[in-house]
């Protein structure tokens, strides 16, 4: 560091100290910089294909400017900046600032796309087949450059050419025995390979009839068929069926005259819905508040009780006279180490009444997550098992650093250990470790996994399917904004933008406190 | 000597990014009417076909064979976990497959997602088809899929404890009840029930017992408008359930799960299962002899049917290469040949019919399945049956576990119509 600072000074006018370019060093800026160059590579064709054009000028600036920074000797701090500020823009900026986007609009099942891909949809899903159409056996051709379709009508053997200007017969063609056309006067008949090449082509192709089109399905055959729904980009609406459907903006839904819409929507932006919806729907606003409270409750116990019992063995095993150290550490830290998932799941079954582990050592009859209290307590269990470990580790760190003459000294003027602890050991623990204990209830708060993988939530009393016992904010609406209406982006999006708002005050809250506090202990 | 050294890399590195800007807009036109035309000469197109990984292996050959034939390239891709949702996904982003395999009743929800294309069959095609698969892959008038295997629940029976099928519930419940307190067994029935209830798996109960889930529309489609499930027949059937339940015969368990029901049975420690043809592999390897019947229905009841899935192959609507989708799908794996490859690999009956009965020649199970599920209901394919899961089977659980049934059932039409007002 102290080499680029003196690289960076002005040139002076005596030869300033260089830093000395080796091979190595060398060798490795080339390396990073080929490994970066060639990540940015490879977003470059779906960005191309995509048509993303604002993304690629984006992406070849920052490739620029990164290039450029790199290889010039200034701008020191920045080369140390621009990799952090890159992956907080991606990793940080970009999902928060794409979530609160989210939550104004509808984005959701039926409003995926925009309004184009809504209409084809409508116009390509209403086309039926013309009663009493022939199904044609279909030959590709091209005449010219032109791409054309050769129809047999396997009733009558009769040859159409069939061109985006309508359907003519057409005579002299020698047809095979499965149907196809062998070969045409004039017209080069393309064989499988050279026709899938063109598959685009050969979708976007539309013979034109009486009153309907003949495309092709698949390489091989082509029917002749109407689209029942047709979009009139006049009266911005779709008609057909005996009905018309009028595009309604502020639902992303064409709708009829009686309310009804079509399936397919589009996105649109809603404004402040989501977030009423929140605060209005009787279903949410409803079991609101008792779901906080069990959350809160759940988070509180579950990161105080991970730390007292995760502190309590730190200082078991911290005492100088224990002896096994490395053992008891090594067990310890197994739940720590097995991936949550399983064990979550493994926890689940333990607390089966009639085939679970718990119940038959206790020779218990006990239905553990049939009942809200015993189900409370079964997942809290569960996620203090999990937890306590890290809380281990950090403690034991924690404690390796307060010399321990401190409690020695505070023991020589006759303190008890207790006491020694209390008001030596414990506040110096805590200047550590409160930042960690309040991003543990964060975390905790926020814990879906815990309860979706043991309890999902329930029990479910008989009249609320939709809260049940141990659910929390996070898999409460959850269920709400993935379960019943389908994925429903948007809402959850504004129920996220809650919830970051909940932790984002208890943990501001806790923060202050502790820096009063360290001021105390200070 | 070093400083140039440098110098050249730098340079060369310069001219290794810029390359990367430079070149893109000029690739652009190329690129546009999809990979074919990068390779015109070799045949050209790619297929991307995305299956489950039961699915991936017995596609392959055929996607090849199919892939030579069309002088195309066909690529197999694997998804494991989430299927529909991974599909809508990358088709919303242009980077999803053309074909992609999936189970009937996703229909509703791709549709109105946009992400399927309508496949048209010839009359002959259609013909060839068992009706019941047509009917599901049937939405708002359109075939939306190629079908290629039914599936439904059946009641399967150890032999060695029930050797006859049981005509009733009640017989099947009395006769579970007496193994039970003769203690060859430890549990009445074996069907999974779990903390928040399995609907799938009680429906030919609950419907025996006179429930239903939505009313039909005059073409005979289910009526998203009309919820049944807090009707005054559901409220009976609920009823039934709870007798079945906890607090009555005990047929019906809370502790059951869809983790260890078949399990449980495998391991001879209950004369009934209610499953699929996914469990027969784990009942053989339990060394079970065993029987397959229909579920039966009440004395007195109504039939006890099934809801039947399809496992279907779609044609995306976002796919690059719709003409050759189409055909694969259209033309191709309606071929009886990759309907017996796939049967192979996941034993559930073919729904071609003339697969199904060179199938059923070799293995009995498929046709017991298929004739247990013979009066089975299509699952509805209408986007609003998500709505439907998960307040059913709570309600479900509610009543086994002795809850009141009018109480359930109302609690379950509310959550049902409040979720599908959105």
């Amino acid at each position: 560091m102290a080499l680029d600072v003196r690289e960076a000074a002005p040139a002076g006018t005596r030869g300033r100290p260089r830093r000395e370019i080796t091979t190595a060093f060398v060798v490795s800026r080339i390396v990073v910089l080929a490994v970066a160059a060639a990540i940015l590579l490879y977003a470059v064709p779906p960005l191309v294909a995509t048509g993303s054009w604002v993304a690629l000028g984006l992406l070849c600036g920052v490739s620029a400017a990164i290039a450029y920074l790199y290889l010039t000797r200034r701008f020191i701090p920045a080369k140390y900046l621009i990799p952090g500020t890159v992956f907080l823009v991606a990793f940080q900026v970009f999902p928060v600032v794409y979530t609160l986007t989210t939550a104004f609009t509808n984005f959701g099942d039926g409003h995926r796309g925009d309004k184009a891909a809504a209409v084809t949809a409508i116009e390509t899903g209403s086309v039926r087949q013309a009663p009493g159409s022939p199904e044609y056996t279909l030959s590709v051709a091209t005449r010219g450059e032109e791409l054309v379709f050769l129809l047999v009508d396997p009733a009558t053997k009769q040859v159409s050419l069939g061109t985006a200007d309508g359907l003519t017969p057409l005579d002299g063609a020698r047809v095979g025995v499965t149907g196809k056309v062998l070969a045409a006067p004039g017209l080069t008949v393309l064989k499988a390979p050279e026709a899938a090449a063109r598959g685009q082509e050969i979708t976007a192709l539309a013979v034109p009839t009486g009153d309907g089109v003949i495309k092709a399905n698949g390489l091989s055959r082509a029917v002749e068929g109407k689209a029942a729904l047709v979009y009139d980009a006049a009266c911005d609406c779709v008609r057909g069926n005996g009905g018309t459907w009028t595009a309604d903006e502020s639902q992303g839904y064409f709708v009829n005259a009686r309310g009804e819409h079509l399936a397919q929507g589009w996105q649109v932006n809603v404004g402040l819905d989501n977030f009423a919806r929140v605060l209005t729907n009787p279903t949410i606003s409803g079991y609101f508040a008792g779901v906080l409270g069990w959350n809160l409750v759940f988070a509180l116990v579950s990161v105080l009780g991970c730390f007292a019992l995760g502190m309590g063995v730190a200082l078991a095993l911290h005492h100088p006279r224990m002896r096994g150290t490395r053992v008891y550490r090594i067990l310890l830290i197994l739940p720590y180490a097995m991936p949550a998932f399983a064990m979550l799941l493994v926890w689940r079954d333990m607390f089966n009444r009639d085939f679970g582990l718990i119940n038959q050592l206790l020779g218990a009859e006990i239905d553990w997550l049939g009942q809200t209290g015993t189900a409370r307590l079964g997942v809290l269990l569960v996620n203090i098992w999990l937890g306590f470990p890290y809380m281990f580790l950090v403690t034991t760190g924690a404690l390796q650093a307060i010399p321990r003459e401190l409690t020695e000294a505070a023991s020589i003027d006759g303190a008890t250990p207790f006491r020694a602890f209390r008001r030596v050991t414990l506040p110096l623990l805590l200047v550590a470790l409160t930042p960690l204990l309040i991003s543990s209830f964060a975390y905790n708060f926020n814990n879906y996994n815990a309860i979706a993988l043991t309890t999902d939530g329930g029990p479910f009393p008989a009249d609320s399917p939709q809260v049940g016992g141990t659910d929390l904010l996070i898999t409460y609406t959850f269920r709400l904004a993935f379960g019943a209406g389908g994925a429903q982006f948007g809402f959850a999006a504004a129920i996220s933008v809650f919830i970051f708002a909940i932790v984002a005050v208890i943990s501001a809250v806790a923060f202050r406190r502790t820096r009063k506090q360290e001021e105390v202990y200070a | 000597m070093r400083k140039r050294a440098l110098g050249v890399a730098a340079l060369a590195t310069l001219a290794f990014a810029a390359t990367a800007c430079g070149s893109s807009p000029s690739a652009s036109p190329t690129a546009a009417p999809s990979a074919s035309a990068s390779a015109p000469a070799a045949g050209g197109g790619t297929l991307v076909i995305w299956a489950d990984p039961l699915r991936v292996k017995p596609l392959q050959p055929f996607a090849e064979q199919f892939g030579t034939e069309n002088g195309v390239t066909v690529e197999v891709k694997e998804i494991s976990k989430d299927n529909q949702m991974t599909f809508l996904t990358a088709s919303q982003q242009g980077s999803g497959p053309d074909v992609m395999i999936g189970a009937h009743d996703w229909i509703g929800n791709l549709v109105q997602n946009g992400a399927i294309d309508p496949v048209t069959f010839t009359e002959e095609q259609k013909a060839s088809f068992s009706p019941k698969a047509i009917q599901a892959v049937t939405f708002d008038g359109q075939i939306y899929g190629a079908p290629y295997a039914l599936e439904n629940i059946a009641l399967i029976r150890n032999t060695d404890l029930a050797p006859d099928a049981p005509a009733t519930i009640e017989d099947m419940i009395a006769k579970g009840k007496e193994l039970k307190e003769a203690g060859k067994v430890k549990e009445v029935l074996c069907i999974p029930v779990g903390q928040k209830g399995d609907a799938f798996h009680v429906y030919p109960i609950f419907a025996s017992g006179g429930g239903a889930l939505f009313g039909a529309t005059a073409s005979g489609d289910p009526d998203p408008k009309q919820v049944l499930l807090g009707s005054e027949e559901s409220v009976k059937a609920f009823g039934k359930l709870k007798d079945l339940g906890e607090k009555g015969d005990g047929a019906l368990r809370t502790s059951l799960t869809n983790e260890n029901y078949i399990v449980n049975f495998a391991g001879g420690k209950c004369a009934y299962l209610v499953s699929g043809p996914w469990a027969i592999s784990e009942v053989k390897k339990g060394g079970i002899t065993y029987d397959i019947s229909a579920v039966p229905a009440f004395k007195d009841g109504k039939p006890a049917t099934p809801f039947v899935g399809v496992q279907s192959f779609f044609v995306a609507s976002k796919g690059k290469n719709k003409a050759l989708a189409q055909e694969f799908v259209a033309n191709y794996v309606t071929n009886k040949d990759v309907a017996k490859a796939l049967y192979d690999a996941d034993p559930r009956p073919p729904a071609l019919t003339a697969a199904l009965e060179e199938v059923q020649a070799a293995d009995p199970d498929a046709a017991k399945f298929l004739d247990a599920g013979k009066d089975g209901m299509p699952m509805p394919a209408i986007p609003e049956m998500a709505a439907i899961w998960e307040p059913f089977g709570i309600a479900e659980n509610a009543v086994v576990r002795g809850g009141d049934a009018a109480k359930a059932a109302a609690a379950a039409q509310k959550a049902i119509d409040g979720a599908l007002k959105n």
